[in-house]
């Protein structure tokens, strides 16, 4: 049993899982009508992981995400209307329009242009957690990636030095049991991805419900408090499921029925965690639908925003191919 | 005092200086001048090691503290040179993984550090494609500017008797990248002044440095000296400013690295037989200076390229693009390139020989295109 933690702070955590849910169904229902370029990689189902993992980060800790970055960003403090500019392409985008879905970052709150290439972010995230020690700083970085990252050469090569050089850095595996189409049962012998290999390269690790947001953010504390005090980097693996498919056009045909249904009707983080806020009287029931109501309506504006904001001028494509020029 | 130890004193004079021993006083000046400067690789600041592949960082850690461990004096066991705690060290002995080495140089650079990365031998960059193309090149473009990648990465290039995975001449590979800089210097001046440009650089900018130029503690066969006057003070050499080696009013040579130097060698031949060479070394490919290799064909009307790397798509193959779209009424007759032949380089000096660019083919080259 967690302690369940002050009020506006589950209160908190609560509405930012909100706004990340809402704000992936809007994209859904844009790309449903056409007008949205390009993919998606949705984080529906997966919102617990972002805001567990981030709620207690500063905002100079350094964030590191994946291709599906869209609930990380959002609760390391992107603005929704930034975040929704960047997927119409827009020049009022977090990155001017150059990022897109799967790079969107705003390094003012501490996130790293999201990374595409699986396993990519990861000694990128060690190197800056490398500098923080090196300057003396206090920072941290978290780092998410996903089940399939772990088989990557590069997740090998960054954990042995995390682990060697005691680096400040948070792993976290969002371990959705699916690499893009395929079942990690099929990809290797560990029932637990990434927590399982962190022994080897001395690296603490735990196995999290994914979908818990206190038990995330319990582990995400043990993990930024050790990360902080020069002990070095930590292992989280969260056990989690997305709602969707692992892009687009993916109607998830490859997943068992009664898996999806237990993990989206009874593991849903965002429903089970307002659920328990009401029954602990953290808020009534009308006064948490006005704030959700506040956040629908936010999303509301940053799509009206995003839809008429202006297009970036051809020109800005040859812009900051090298700094400043 | 030799020249190593003048070379640390700060003493401002001219000393004559390797390029190994340039490079060192480049780094060693930057990263006194400027903390966040860092040395990292593999056997880096190794005691009685190689202080990377070619001698550039031996030594750095004295000065620096490195994470290293020696063996006492006493023959039983070792003692940690510099701190356990990396945090403490400036020189920074990694294990090989080469994706790690690039990442955390990518990653430390965004975080305001400025890393200098020893690759042992260019063909490992390979190994860290990746990190190089996909997150060092393309960071400060995808944020539109809000994180840049301020790190160097040096790769020992060049064919030597090493076979085929340790010989290879890889600039054209980045040459191609939006975003990476690349630079390619072969005297000891260009060595330091542009190793310190390198540093203080806002981008990723890729160093190649010939094997057989180093001029480094370790022999090598068909090895040049290309020592030279270095100035102990501070002075950088701007990127994008070729170096015109040899002035001549026949034939313009464009070569970089080993191969003007082996241009210079069948100029003097060529001179003899009444063809004057003007040899130009672009010094770095990215930017790549095409004006002074416009002017020199303004007076020469003939183009001759020579690269160690293949034929097929170099930056020679560039450079003649380039001219043949904006330039070609400069030509009076078809460039003359001469490059690697596009097999693997083979191990056999013989072999290895036939296959990199000789004298002998700039020779014969220079002869068939001045009759044209």
């Amino acid at each position: 049993m967690h302690a369940f933690p002050a009020k506006d702070k589950a209160l908190g955590m609560y509405l930012s899982m909100y706004r990340i849910r809402k704000y992936e169904e809007s994209i859904y229902y844009l790309f449903l009508e056409g007008i949205m370029p390009g993919t998606i990689h949705q984080s529906t189902g997966e919102e617990a992981s972002a805001v567990g993992m981030l709620y207690d980060l500063r905002k100079d800790d350094w964030m590191a995400s994946t291709h599906r970055p869209a609930g990380h960003d959002i609760a390391k403090g992107i603005s929704v209307r930034a975040m929704m500019c960047e997927m119409f392409g827009k020049a009022d985008g977090c990155c001017g329009g150059k990022g897109g879905a799967m790079h969107t970052g705003d390094i003012s709150v501490g996130a790293i242009p999201a990374n595409a290439i699986v396993g990519g972010n990861l000694p990128i995230a060690a190197g800056a957690a490398l500098a923080f020690k090196m300057q003396k700083k206090d920072n941290v970085v978290v780092c998410f990636f996903g089940d399939g990252a772990s088989n990557e050469g590069s997740y090998h090569e960054t954990m042995n030095v995390a682990g060697l050089w005691k680096l400040p850095v948070i792993f976290v595996c969002e371990n959705n049991l699916f690499s893009a189409n395929t079942s990690i049962k099929l990809t290797c012998v560990q029932e637990n991805v990434a927590a399982d290999r962190a022994a080897v390269y001395g690296i603490p690790s735990e196995v999290v419900d994914g979908n818990d947001v206190i038990a995330v953010n319990e582990a995400a504390q043990r993990a930024i408090k050790r990360a902080r005090k020069g002990d070095g980097p930590t292992i989280l693996e969260l056990k989690t499921y997305r709602h969707g498919g692992h892009s687009r056009n993916d109607a998830c045909g490859y997943r068992a029925k009664d898996e999806q249904e237990y993990w989206i009707e009874e593991k849903d983080p965002v429903k089970n965690f307002r659920k328990e806020i009401l029954d602990r009287k953290v808020i009534t029931e009308k006064a948490l639908e006005k704030k959700e109501a506040e956040i629908e309506n936010e999303i509301e504006e940053a799509v009206e925003y995003a839809k008429n904001a202006p297009l970036p001028a051809n020109e800005s494509a040859l812009e900051n191919v090298f700094w400043g020029e | 005092m030799n020249l190593r130890s003048k070379m640390f004193s700060g003493e401002n004079d001219m000393a004559e200086i390797s390029i190994a021993e340039a490079l060192k006083s480049a780094i060693a000046e930057e990263m006194r001048r400027d903390p966040s400067v860092f040395c990292l690789g593999e056997d880096e600041d190794i005691p009685f090691g190689m202080g990377g592949a070619f001698t550039v960082t031996s030594g750095l850690g004295d000065e620096f503290g490195s994470n290293v461990r020696i063996p006492n004096p006493n023959g039983k066991g070792y003692t940690v040179k510099g701190a356990d705690d990396i945090g403490n060290v400036r020189v920074l002995n990694t294990p090989i993984s080469e994706i790690m080495l690039a990442g955390v140089c990518v990653g430390s650079a965004m975080a305001g550090m400025r890393p200098v990365a020893d690759l042992q031998y260019g063909d490992f960059l390979f190994c860290m494609m990746d990190q190089l193309v996909n997150q060092a090149a393309k960071m400060c473009y995808m944020s539109n500017g809000q994180v840049h990648v301020p790190m160097v990465m040096r790769a020992p290039c060049g064919a030597t008797n090493r076979g085929a995975q340790h010989a290879q001449s890889l600039e054209s590979y980045f040459v191609h990248v939006p975003g990476l800089k690349v630079i390619c210097p072969s005297t000891a001046y260009d060595a330091k002044g542009m190793m310190k440009q390198a540093i203080r650089d806002e981008n990723p900018v890729l160093v190649f440095e010939h094997k057989l130029l180093y001029g480094g503690k370790r022999k090598e066969a068909g090895q040049l000296s290309a020592s030279g006057e270095v100035p102990d003070g501070d002075y950088t050499v701007e990127f994008g400013k070729a170096a015109v080696r040899r002035e001549g009013k026949d034939i313009t040579i464009v070569a970089n690295l080993l191969m003007w130097y082996k241009a210079m060698q069948a100029a003097e031949e060529l001179e003899k037989e009444g063809i004057s060479c003007e040899i130009i070394d672009p010094r770095s490919l990215v930017p790549f200076d095409y004006d002074t290799v416009l002017a020199s064909l303004e007076k020469t009307g003939k183009l001759m390229i020579v690269q160690e790397d293949h034929y097929n798509l170099g930056w020679g193959a560039q450079l003649e693009a380039y001219i043949a779209e904006n330039a070609i009424t400069l030509l009076d007759a078809p460039v003359t390139r001469i490059a690697a032949y596009d097999c693997p380089i083979p191990f056999s000096p013989t072999l290895e020989n036939y296959v990199i660019p000789s004298v002998d083919r700039i020779l014969e080259g220079a002869r068939k295109l001045a009759r044209l």
